[in-house]
């Protein structure tokens, strides 16, 4: 009886004892059971990262940019998106000092460019009035349209000297792509890194130059 | 033997006493449909929960057959949908009623959730009933987006680069989430067959799993009533209300007769104006996906306007509104109200943080936030609405004079989203943005003035 009795006063207390045991146990088991988890989840979420397909597709593509006329523009595909090419005529050069105050960012400072394009005309000193950039609205990723008439337009505006016009959030650009004042986008559409290659125009490698 | 039975729900007979004991049939019928007492003045808003549930069905229904067709590649995609609509036979059909249904749903969800406003069902107790609708809402919206994309028409595929694009403006992580979305560094293959993989199965499954929510947490409350009031207060000798028929047979018969009206009105444009005007099938999702060209005017589908609007309204200008805006709420905190100073002080500090924060930050970001703030004012109305009364028909005139104006600011930002921007339309669609935050930010304030009507004990009901 008195083993029993005693017994029964040490199951109380091994009891206690054994709460606490299990609770740790418990929360050690989900512990590791979360973290298991984790591990299992991550070959899925990765797997929808872009696929060794997708990074490859990312070649430099070549254009003959003499066929361009003045005035005219042009856009080809690159990593798939559109690339515009645009021999700038001297009005429109001229026209991008005219503007100047109506832009967020017209000296291209907090914008993407290679170091040669940034510049009033955005484009390789060498060849200043063919705009290389790619035709990606900054705000949303949409296509802005060419608006290459200088004076009034209505979606540029009264004192237009030509430019580029997102129809999807009305986002208005220069035609350096130099992005203007109080529309949803805030930065200059993007120049990709290019050179010439005798008549032809390489986009997407510039071999690190920089001027 | 049964071990638990804390019910008395009658078998019907022998048959029914067997399958009973091992399956709830004669319990689950009586509680959620036989003996599920509404309020019996339920009037025609009361149509558009039931009318959800079967445009779900149809959409399940018809998405099914569609997959026996189509085609998620991006090589094949677009002349799959085209495969449908002129070579399979009644393919055109099954096509044009999801396409509809569609829009339809976004009909009936947002009438019943202006039903919800209008009579109090967001309100205590039903509060959670509301949170998963609202949920619902925006499952919805990511469904409807994804399908978008699936025909691979130029709209659904530069809808789905803006949309996409929208997350990229997340501080750090930005870029490479948009990468892991799309799978790519542009939309392409890999983004319309996981969207498919989505929409077909993954959305679906999390629809229906919060559908039931749903209707488990309205069926542990009970459904509100046009009169707002509770009407387990006036029982018989039975528990049963007084002012309560069971949903079975009262409602489902009723809720036929609403069937019948949606089903006129939604075949009817099924088979006589499928594209109702390039409202429910845009004309430039009738040429392929064109990475290299913008269509002219891009819009989304109607139902995502109002909120497209506000993307678009979010320039320095709006912020410099808000920034007026906090800075006056500000003051009038600290002048109008009898709160401690140092509340009042903790009140000024975030005002003014507010203000810096408006005038010193991109425009870009704030049309994201504000998108998504306009959809998470829905989720806090059961704690934003203070009136005494839950009903409209006894409300103050100031919630209903805000009401009105909201639903005005609400349909003109659905329109501008559909139409090109315009330096006018612009400043418009501000406006009613302004609009729009204002009727949620200033709800606790017209809910708690104004004389409210005095509400009856027993529900409005006439004889008939």
């Amino acid at each position: 009886m008195t083993d029993n009795h005693e017994s029964e006063e040490h199951a109380s207390d091994t009891s206690i004892e054994n709460k606490k045991r299990r609770r740790f146990l418990t929360g050690i088991t989900a512990g590791f059971g979360a973290i298991g988890g984790g591990f299992a989840v991550t070959p899925f979420v990765l797997s929808m990262s872009p696929s060794e397909r997708a990074k490859n597709a990312g070649a430099p593509v070549e254009y003959d940019y003499s066929r361009i006329q003045e005035g005219q523009m042009i856009k080809v595909e690159w990593r798939g998106k559109p690339v515009v090419l645009l021999k700038r005529s001297a009005d429109m050069i001229a026209g991008l000092e005219k503007i100047e105050s109506n832009l967020a960012d017209p000296d291209s400072l907090v914008s993407l460019q290679p170091s040669y394009a940034q510049n009033q005309a955005r484009a390789d000193s060498n060849k200043p009035n063919l705009l290389v950039m790619l035709g990606v609205c900054t705000h949303l990723g949409c296509s802005p349209v060419e608006k290459l008439a200088l004076g009034p337009d209505p979606e540029m505006g009264e004192d237009s000297q030509g430019g580029f016009f997102c129809p999807c959030h009305g986002s208005k650009f220069d035609l350096s792509g130099r992005v203007y004042k109080n529309v949803p986008a805030t930065s200059n559409m993007e120049i990709p890194p290019y050179k010439y290659e005798g008549d032809l125009i390489k986009i997407g490698e510039d071999e690190g130059r920089l001027a | 033997m049964a071990i638990h039975r804390h019910d008395n729900h009658v078998s019907a007979n022998a048959f029914m006493e067997w399958i009973d004991r091992r399956l709830p049939v004669t319990k689950v019928w009586n509680e959620h449909l036989a003996e599920y007492w509404a309020a019996k003045n339920l009037n025609f808003w009361y149509f558009f929960g039931s009318l959800s549930l079967l445009v779900l069905v149809i959409q399940i229904l018809t998405g099914i057959f569609l997959t026996m067709h189509y085609k998620p590649d991006a090589a094949l995609a677009f002349a799959s949908v085209e495969y449908i609509m002129r070579d399979v036979p009644w393919g055109w059909l099954v096509r044009y009623l999801h396409s509809t249904g569609a829009s339809a749903f976004f009909v009936v969800v947002y009438l019943h959730m202006f039903r919800g406003v209008i009579y109090g069902s967001h309100r205590e107790p039903r509060e959670l009933v509301w949170l998963i609708g609202c949920v619902i809402f925006v499952a919805l919206m990511a469904e409807a987006f994804m399908g978008y994309l699936l025909p691979w028409g130029n709209m659904s595929y530069w809808g789905a680069q803006v949309i996409i694009s929208l997350f990229e403006v997340i501080p750090f992580v930005g870029p490479e989430l948009t990468e892991w979305i799309r799978g790519d560094f542009v939309i392409s293959d890999s983004t319309l067959n996981r969207f498919f993989a989505f929409h077909v199965i993954l959305l679906p499954l999390i629809l229906i799993v919060l559908v039931f929510l749903h209707l488990v947490a309205l069926h542990q409350v009970g459904s509100n009533n046009p009169d707002g009031i509770d009407i387990f207060e006036n029982v018989d000798e039975n528990g049963k209300p007084l002012d309560g028929v069971g949903f079975h047979p009262y409602y489902v018969v009723k809720d036929l007769v609403g069937v019948c009206g949606f089903l006129i009105v939604y075949l009817g444009v099924v088979f006589f104006a499928p594209d109702l005007g390039g409202i429910l099938l845009e004309k430039d999702n009738f040429a392929p996906a064109n990475s290299l060209q913008t269509p002219p005017d891009i819009v989304p589908l109607w139902y995502f306007t109002p909120y497209y609007s506000i993307l678009r309204a979010s320039t320095e200008s709006l912020l410099f509104v808000f920034a007026i805006g906090s800075g006056l709420g500000g003051i009038a905190a600290m002048v109008f109200t009898k709160y401690d100073i140092k509340i009042k002080i903790a009140i000024a500090l975030v005002a003014a943080a507010f203000v810096f924060i408006f005038l010193n930050s991109s425009g870009k970001a704030w049309g994201v936030i504000l998108m998504g703030s306009a959809l998470v004012c829905f989720f806090l109305l059961p704690w934003l609405d203070r009136s005494p009364v839950l009903s409209i028909r006894y409300r103050s005139m100031p919630f209903k004079i805000a009401l009105a104006i909201f639903l005005v600011a609400f349909f003109v930002l659905g329109y501008l989203g559909m139409n090109s921007p315009t330096p006018m339309r612009t400043l418009v669609a501000q406006i009613c943005t302004v609009i729009y935050f204002a009727f949620f930010a200033l709800m606790p304030w017209f809910t708690s003035i104004g004389e409210t009507k005095p509400v009856p004990d027993r529900v409005t009901y006439d004889e008939h």
